[in-house]
């Protein structure tokens, strides 16, 4: 297992942040919305940079998302932040009618996706958000894992035309991509070749899945590990290559095992390469309050959780 | 521009398009279609500057209009297709498979003349007041005209979209509601009363106008009022009182043709009361 190095502790939201700044820098057609949280979606650089490009909607979160609808159709490129919990579940059918349905190039951008948002609790703990985002015809759904990815996707998301779903995250976590790094929407990033099995990881789960790698190592198991930030299109090709090679795969994620990227991935290997999975994931179950890092351990979505799985799979495989 | 014995031809002629359009189906929204005729009429034909039969989605330099009450989709249909945007024959598509007339207005086929999808009620303003900003930041001097029915007012987007468009000195929209008082369960006053609507919106902080929906040149002297209360850091909303079904007697009034489709001998009386000005298609 290579080693990465990590060259800062940040938050992707952040990385979200900074990407804004930038794309609207590029882009004068880059306008940003936001529902009463600007300094939790990091989108005050960008609001001080345009303020004519800012509109702050009040925490009213439908009417944010059919406005973003409305500005596509003057040519303007809509951005919205709020929580991932009020940027999906509260406006499901306004983004399935106005912006899936209607492809209007709005980036539905969300942070505090997950149980790692911590002590607030499974009120704004969503762990549905990439299922229902996925489901919806024509919609991009974007799963970054550390600040540099997030930046660079959004930077990517500008210049593509079509509905995406942008999902981040609150808490601080290790910096390891590289910088200025080009992000290829529905292209899977291989961390690490091996050969005993592949790991398919999205978010903060890559970090673990690489923390995963190392102890597994030292165990004898050589890993390929696989970094999936679109879940939708899923790179397909890059998953089947790789099980092909190792025949057997681990999924991992911070998400319901329902609806998210391990459901995806089961979806490709039962039609075109059957092979030994498990999934690590959040098991039907809301969150609670609590540290990121006791709330991971207690939902089985730590690096242990990563290592037993891979145990598990290893012990299937023909 | 149109006189108004053309305006009543053409919706005539409308009218009769909505009824054989539903009937050819024996499915659709006929009430409020009819109800609404002379608003269409009187929009596409005398108010709105588009370049129809030219479409295009960013609609920059043109008026635009958004249906939020998606499922009176025949009458935005008839409108369209004698507009020009695309020829008449195809009303008979409506709501058949591979048609690009959805029962509820679509993108997705790419009918000329349809910027978003609607029919779940209560997003059109908030599309409505995205497409006024974004002609705000254009320079783009044109309007944005709405419609949206009197029960969708139920809706609470409608009202975080209200308080935007107030805070936010929208003053490029026009929005319009079809007051009909009815709605499927029955009349709004029984199902959820809506008070008085003109305190409600001005509460709001808009400019609350009254109009009667089938007077063409009451239509027109509202329209040319609202529009020149644009442009001074206000929105504007039209309160338009409609008769639910007008233009055929037996569907006037009532909420029991919202969603119905009328049998052939029903067609035959609607047809009987609207004269074919300009050739059924």
């Amino acid at each position: 297992m290579r080693k990465f190095e990590i060259t800062g502790n940040k938050d992707t939201r952040s990385g979200f942040g900074a990407g804004l700044l930038e794309a609207g820098q590029k882009n004068p057609n880059v306008v940003a919305l936001c529902a009463d949280l600007t300094g939790s979606l990091k989108m005050d650089a960008f609001k001080d940079a345009f303020p004519e490009r800012f509109f702050q909607t009040g925490i009213a979160e439908a009417n944010m998302i059919g406005m973003a609808a409305g500005m596509t159709i003057g040519g303007k490129i809509p951005f919205t932040g709020t929580f991932a919990n009020f940027s999906t579940g509260r406006v499901y059918d306004q983004i399935r009618q106005s912006v899936a349905y209607s492809e209007k190039n709005v980036k539905i951008c969300a942070s505090h996706a997950g149980l790692t948002l911590g002590e607030d609790g499974a009120t704004h703990q969503i762990l549905e958000d990439v299922g229902m985002m996925k489901m919806l015809p024509h919609m991009v759904v974007i799963n970054p894992c550390d600040y540099n990815q997030t930046k660079a996707a959004t930077l990517a998301i500008a210049e593509y035309d079509g509905p995406v779903y942008l999902r981040f995250g609150r808490p601080k976590v290790p910096v390891f991509t590289p910088e200025n790094q080009k992000f290829e929407i529905g292209k899977a990033v291989m961390l690490n070749e091996g050969t005993d099995v592949t790991i398919v990881a999205t978010g903060h789960l890559v970090w673990k899945s690489i923390e995963a790698g190392h102890i597994l190592a030292e165990k004898g198991i050589s890993v390929e590990l696989i970094n999936i930030h679109t879940i939708k299109p899923l790179d397909e090709e890059a998953i089947l290559a790789s099980v092909r090679k190792t025949g057997a795969i681990v999924t991992a994620e911070e998400h319901q095992l329902a609806g998210g990227l391990g459901e995806s991935v089961a979806r490709c290997l039962v039609r075109n390469h059957p092979t030994p999975m498990e999934m690590v994931g959040v098991n039907d179950s809301f969150g609670e309050s609590g540290t990121p890092e006791e709330l991971m351990t207690k939902y089985g979505i730590d690096t242990n959780d990563v290592v037993n799985a891979v145990l598990q799979v290893m012990k299937r495989k023909g | 521009m149109k006189t108004t014995s053309e305006l009543k031809e053409i919706a005539s002629q409308v009218r009769r398009d909505i009824v054989r359009m539903v009937h050819a189906v024996q499915s659709g929204h006929p009430g409020g279609s009819l109800g609404c005729t002379d608003f269409f009429v009187h929009l596409y034909f005398n108010e709105m500057t588009t370049k129809a039969p030219v479409f295009s989605m960013n609609g920059i330099g043109e008026d635009l209009f958004f249906l939020s009450n998606g499922h009176i989709s025949p009458v935005w249909y008839s409108v369209l297709a004698h507009s020009g945007y695309f020829p008449v024959s195809e009303l008979g598509t409506f709501r058949r498979l591979n048609t690009r007339l959805q029962g509820h207005p679509a993108t997705e086929e790419g009918l000329p003349g349809i910027r978003i999808a609607s029919g779940s009620l209560g997003q059109g303003l908030s599309v409505a007041i995205g497409a006024a900003e974004a002609k705000k930041l254009n320079n783009d001097g044109t309007t944005v005209f709405t419609l949206h029915g009197d029960g969708e007012l139920q809706e609470g987007q409608i009202w975080e979209a209200a308080m935007y468009a107030a805070h936010n000195k929208i003053d490029n929209l026009i929005a319009t509601v079809d007051c009909n008082g009815q709605q499927i369960d029955g009349s709004t006053e029984d199902v959820l009363s809506l008070g008085s609507l003109r305190a409600k919106w001005e509460a709001f902080g808009w400019v609350v106008m009254d109009m009667d929906g089938h007077d063409f040149e009451a239509i027109a002297s509202t329209m040319k009022s609202a529009r020149a209360a644009s442009g001074k850091g206000k929105p504007v909303i039209v309160l338009m009182k409609t008769s639910m079904g007008k233009g055929v007697d037996f569907m006037e009034g009532t909420h029991h043709w919202h969603g119905v489709a009328p049998n052939d001998q029903q067609l035959a009386d609607a047809l009987s009361q609207l004269p074919e000005t300009l050739g059924d298609y």
